[in-house]
């Protein structure tokens, strides 16, 4: 497709189509669509935020027709919080980690749907795919949302980076079938509101000449990184808009709050230095569940355990990775967590030894107190080829990392049910998908 | 209670059981240092609900009876005494101590007696004595290689044990991370044949050899199913033992490594040494290249650089590349007695054993790393 107008000339692009305008007009001079994106820095912006519109929802949507127009929650059984709500129970006041019995309450009609993870993933993996088809500046936040910088690309796509990504969107409704929205600006702070700013379906910028007095009318809990304990602790100075911390000098930011008033001071100003990182490094690999029925019995929690130990060894050695520390997470009945580590002399990836030392730790834990949540994670990173030696303390280690070997390669051709542990048959009963 | 203590007598004895107490304690009682004053002396103990350090010093006692104060304040206090100071221990009637020395005199809040815990020890069935020198060597050779894995605390001490070796029965002390394996013997104590197998915690390892100060003198050993005690002219040491089941070690140790290499140790370990100086980062490991009359180690670190150096070496057997950790290269150099260190290897992959040529009675194992 030709441009006849060069990007630092567009101040308006047709959503539908992807034709640059040179002007907001109405509607698209070429389809007709009233869909426009029009601002003034539209042609000169190139950091993006792309962030799924109700993601495992419209997934579920996607896949039965017939749910179209009901209100979908996708979480987890008769306990346990929801997930994700779509647009329509987000009308009635269902919310994202609501427990599931009030999102009943508040919308009685809603269809329920346990999710499925794998499935989310790989829908996930198809959108970064289209992302990266862009840009190798691709950051991924979580399954569902990443930054883009699209700098440098205009020439490579024939089109400036706000025309890529109106084609992106379309072209992820079109092939895939759920819908995004985007916030375009020129920092990934910026870029992160603007993509909230019209959801669902959004294409929203902020721009370089109205950055400032846009923030200052927000409020602070908006800053990345001010949780409700900053709030309040500015609230308690006085400080409740953004506006007030841009009136502020750095300085006295950094002096009351040390390394978050330098955040505070920069941020406040649309000033985020933070560069999109391709592959931001990953600190720990986890799994972890929510049961059904709260579980006190050693025996089911230990059956838990080992698929949880099964999963995380899995992921460990797809990303050729191996950790030093082991880390024990569950949640009480009461909702309290407890997290329990150990470190370990050699890093691992064995789904024997992760499920050994989670073992060791359960154990400990399990005084009759009921649970609701158990998960095993594993961190401290350390060089693969370091992991799991041989071990003169434990003689029979190697005859069980080469059946763990076995298991993964039956595994790798049959999938992850073809082999079990007897133990994993002791888990306590799980309503079916 | 009141009694004087000659302040030397009492510095002594209370840095043999205020190492016990552990610096920061949840329970009160456990920070404090037990004292009883009866028959001419001064007792004192101190625990850490493992391991229990009792001493007894001559004293004057002019009223009989025991109190508690904190361990570490007390023996910073007695430190900092002048020497020849003579120390008076006085509770009075309220709820301190007062500790008076020359001019100085210190109140300490103090704890009652009957709050101080006991490790109640049971029926001892075994009941050896042999010289300070033997229990220091068995822990000498052994202690580097005690696991510091809590997930593994069974390999958190040192295993001994009795086995029989030629038809002599010998006590032999065995420790291992996973990673080596460090093994000692010596000819069996009489009273120690029918021993059942203990696992000695290393915080109990650590203070015997503290305690341990003439070779010569005799140190009585008794050991039940749950406790172990050793007694040291006044000292007197009690603690709990791993309760747990000490892997079969005799399984790792290798038996048919072909590959034999003699080298002098004070030239090998003053190679790997400098070698390793380029492996900044723990668990680098070390390369030796063997091949006919020569060994050439390597370090090759991404990030720094690296080092070579070549030695003369009497190995007749087939080249080998293998890789080891430099600091477990070290620590076994340093436990070997004579000037020629044995290796016997199998493989790149399989455990290496290595002896003093000349001392039978300690070998030690190594697990190789890739390279």
């Amino acid at each position: 497709m030709s441009l006849a107008i060069n990007g630092g000339d567009m101040k308006a692009l047709c959503r539908d189509c992807g034709r640059p305008a040179a002007s907001a007009t109405p509607r698209c001079a070429a389809c007709g669509s009233p869909r426009l994106a029009a601002h003034p820095e539209l042609g000169t912006l190139a950091v993006a935020h792309l962030d799924c519109d109700a993601f495992y929802a419209a997934i579920e949507k996607r896949d039965d027709p017939s749910l179209a127009d009901k209100p979908v929650i996708v979480g987890g059984g008769k306990r346990g919080v929801v997930a994700t709500a779509c647009y329509i129970a987000r009308i009635r006041g269902v919310r994202s980690a609501m427990p599931m019995f009030k999102a009943l309450e508040a919308c009685p009609d809603a269809v329920v749907i346990r999710p499925n993870m794998e499935k989310y993933a790989a829908v996930g993996r198809e959108v970064r795919q289209m992302m990266l088809a862009l840009t190798p500046l691709v950051e991924p936040l979580s399954i569902d949302e990443a930054f883009m910088d699209l700098a440098g690309t205009e020439r490579l796509h024939g089109a400036p980076p706000a025309v890529s990504l109106a084609r992106l969107a379309a072209r992820i409704e079109k092939e895939i079938g759920i819908t995004v929205s985007i916030g375009l600006s020129f920092n990934k702070f910026l870029a992160k509101i603007a993509s909230d700013l019209e959801k669902p379906r959004g294409f929203s910028v902020i721009g370089r000449a109205e950055a400032l007095t846009f923030l200052a009318e927000k409020p602070v809990g908006l800053i990345w990184g001010v949780g409700k304990a900053m709030q309040a602790r500015l609230a308690a100075d006085g400080i409740r808009l953004i506006g007030t911390l841009q009136r502020m000098d750095e300085a006295t930011l950094a002096r009351r709050y040390g390394s978050m008033g330098l955040r505070l001071a920069r941020l406040s100003r649309a000033d985020d230095r933070r560069p999109v990182e391709p592959r931001g490094e990953t600190k720990s690999i986890s799994a972890e569940t929510t049961f059904d029925a709260d579980i006190a019995d050693l025996h089911q929690l230990l059956s838990v355990l080992r698929s949880l130990a099964e999963k995380v060894s899995r992921r460990l050695k797809k990303a050729d990775m191996a950790g030093r520390t082991v880390t024990l997470k569950l949640k009480t009945a009461d909702f309290r967590i407890r997290t329990r580590s150990r470190q370990l002399a050699d890093p691992t990836r064995l789904a024997d030894r992760i499920h050994a030392v989670g073992a060791e730790m359960l154990a400990r834990e399990t005084d009759g107190t009921k649970f609701r949540l158990l998960g095993i994670g594993v961190s401290d990173f350390a060089a693969p080829e370091l992991a799991d030696p041989l071990d003169l303390a434990d003689p029979d280690a190697g005859r069980r990392a080469r059946a763990e070997a076995a298991i993964d390669a039956i595994r790798g051709k049959f999938g992850n049910q073809a082999v079990e542990l007897g133990l994993v048959f002791d888990r306590p009963a799980r309503p079916k998908r | 209670m009141r009694a004087t203590v000659e302040r030397s007598h009492l510095l002594k004895s209370l840095g043999h059981v205020h190492r016990v107490v552990e610096r920061r304690n949840t329970i009160p009682i456990l920070s404090n240092v037990l004292m009883r004053g009866e028959g001419g002396q001064l007792m004192l103990k101190a625990t850490d609900l493992d391991l229990e350090v009792t001493e007894a010093v001559p004293a004057e006692i002019g009223q009989g009876g025991a109190t508690t104060v904190p361990a570490h304040i007390l023996y910073d206090i007695v430190r900092k005494l002048p020497d020849g100071a003579e120390v008076s221990l006085d509770t009075g009637e309220g709820a301190q101590l007062t500790v008076k020395a020359g001019r100085s005199r210190f109140t300490l809040q103090i704890l009652p007696e009957s709050d101080f815990p006991d490790l109640t020890t049971g029926e001892f069935q075994t009941r050896f004595t042999v010289p300070a020198n033997v229990i220091r060597k068995l822990i000498e050779r052994t202690q580097f290689a005690i696991s510091t894995e809590e997930t593994r605390y069974y390999l958190n001490g040192i295993y001994l044990h009795i086995v029989t070796v030629a038809g002599k029965p010998m006590l032999r002390a065995v420790a291992t991370d996973g990673h080596r394996l460090a093994q000692a013997q010596v000819e069996a104590p009489e009273g120690a044949e029918k021993m059942a197998g203990i696992i000695l915690p290393r915080k109990a390892v650590g203070e015997i050899q503290k305690l341990v100060e003439d070779p010569d003198a005799p140190v009585t050993v008794e050991v039940s199913d749950t406790k172990i005690r050793f007694t040291i002219g006044a000292v007197v040491l009690t603690s709990k033992l791993i309760d747990g089941t000490f892997p079969d070690y005799a399984r790792v140790i290798p038996q048919g490594n072909d590959k034999v290499l003699k080298v002098d140790r004070g030239e090998f370990a003053g190679a790997v040494d400098r070698v390793s100086t380029i492996s900044s980062e723990r668990g680098r490991a070390v390369k030796l290249a063997l091949s006919d009359g020569r060994m050439v180690l390597s370090v090759n670190n991404p990030d720094s650089g690296s080092a070579t150096e070549e030695i003369g070496v009497d190995y007749p057997a087939d080249a080998i590349e293998i890789g080891f950790n430099a600091k477990y290269l070290l620590d076994v150099a340093a436990q070997l007695e004579t000037g020629t260190a044995e290796f016997r290897f199998a493989d790149p992959g399989s455990p290496t054993l290595i002896q003093d040529a000349e001392t039978p009675n300690a070998l030690y194992v190594l697990m190789p790393m890739r390279v």
